[in-house]
């Protein structure tokens, strides 16, 4: 976990544009890309690592 | 407490769990199923230390034998294998309910495009064809016509999976315009909400409208006995209303329910951010309160049995 004030900074693995993640993110935490919508995994915090979330699956739910 | 969360997504859900549980300084391993692998006698995961593991799989097959293999070294799991058997797999779960004398929706399974259609004939239209596993609403088909059945069998049948061709068939409840969800924890509600649509699938994934619930004593009743037909847990218990007659004037009913219901479904790995949102309670905090009701319980197992 990071600090709860510190900005994280992540690099968009479909735009390459640089992207602010809240400051409470979680390594599997989803995040919705700001620039396209694209579901994202934080896969690490550090360094900071972010690729496309796998697609919904049929057995996915509660 | 040592807790570990079984995960492959932290959504809100976890979020709001895992911020619960550091804040009262308890030690968190997470679990991402993901990379472990599970053998006979051990795992990968680091396990060997936590008082009490939380299931929030949100793939079902991996919830189910990641809590089997957990479960059989002796690693306390909420919730249990066996629960989470009978709730992931709807005809299992109307299984249970009926077993329990629970009012639950008329229900048949059959086997072949041919019997399905039998079933569904007999129920007459609407009526409703579920997957036996899935969540979400997804593939759920409210069936008007004949015709439409025989092309939703056909389509089902093709789909591929195995279980596809488990016609799940349901009579339709014509509820009004919401259904309700409860988290309870050991059949104990944490929170309730209703969840209301035009549509005929009022889920919160499909964007039904939630709002807090007051449950009466026939619904605590519902809910606490729906609990122990499944094995008891963390559980998201769904009922219907039935017999509330809309509004002569507007169509359209009434804040006030029948005061008798109809549970369709017992959840075991329960999505609780919509509640907390609808409700005033504080959802994490009760959860978190119950999980280390239930670490001391297994910690005090474990010493009797030492």
């Amino acid at each position: 976990m990071t600090s709860d004030t510190d900005p994280v900074m992540a690099e968009d693995p479909i735009t390459g544009e640089e992207i602010e993640l809240p400051a409470d993110v979680e390594v599997g935490e989803i995040i919705d890309s700001p620039v396209t919508g694209t579901e994202l995994e934080v896969i690490s915090l550090d360094p900071v690592v972010l690729e496309e979330a796998p697609e919904l699956e049929e057995d996915w739910g509660e | 407490m040592q807790i570990g969360i079984l995960y492959s997504r932290i959504r809100k859900d976890e979020k709001l769990l895992l911020g619960e549980l550091r804040e009262r300084d308890h030690e968190v391993t997470k679990i991402d199923v993901r990379k472990e692998r599970f053998g006979l006698e051990s795992t990968t995961a680091d396990v060997e230390d936590l008082d009490l593991v939380v299931d929030r799989c949100l793939s079902t097959s991996r919830s189910l034998y990641a809590t089997q293999f957990l479960d059989s070294y002796g690693v306390p799991v909420i919730n249990s294998p066996e629960t989470g058997d009978v709730c992931a797999d709807k005809a299992k779960n109307s299984l249970a309910l009926a077993e329990a004398d629970i009012p639950t929706p008329a229900t048949e399974v059959a086997f072949t495009k041919e019997s399905a259609m039998e079933a569904i004939e007999e129920f007459g239209y609407p009526c409703v064809l579920k997957p036996v596993v899935g969540s979400w609403g997804r593939l759920m088909a409210k069936i008007d016509t004949r015709n439409a059945a025989e092309a939703i069998l056909e389509h089902k049948e093709t789909l591929g999976h195995y279980e596809h061709k488990v016609f799940y068939i349901q009579e339709f409840v014509d509820k009004p315009g919401r259904d309700i969800r409860v988290l309870a924890v050991d059949g104990e509600p944490v929170a309730a909400m209703t969840r209301s649509s035009d549509h005929w699938l009022t889920n919160a994934a499909k964007g039904g409208e939630t709002q807090s619930f007051e449950l009466d004593d026939r619904a605590l009743e519902l809910v606490e006995r729906a609990s122990e037909a499944v094995g008891g847990g963390m559980l998201g218990v769904d009922l219907m209303e039935v017999g509330v007659e809309p509004e002569a004037d507007t169509g359209e009913t009434s804040g006030t329910g029948s005061g008798e219901y109809t549970v369709h479904e017992v959840n075991h790995t329960v999505e609780f951010k919509a509640l907390n949102t609808a409700t005033d309670v504080d959802v994490p905090a009760k959860v978190v309160d119950w999980l280390e009701a239930k670490a001391a319980e297994a910690a005090d197992d474990e010493e009797v049995t030492a």
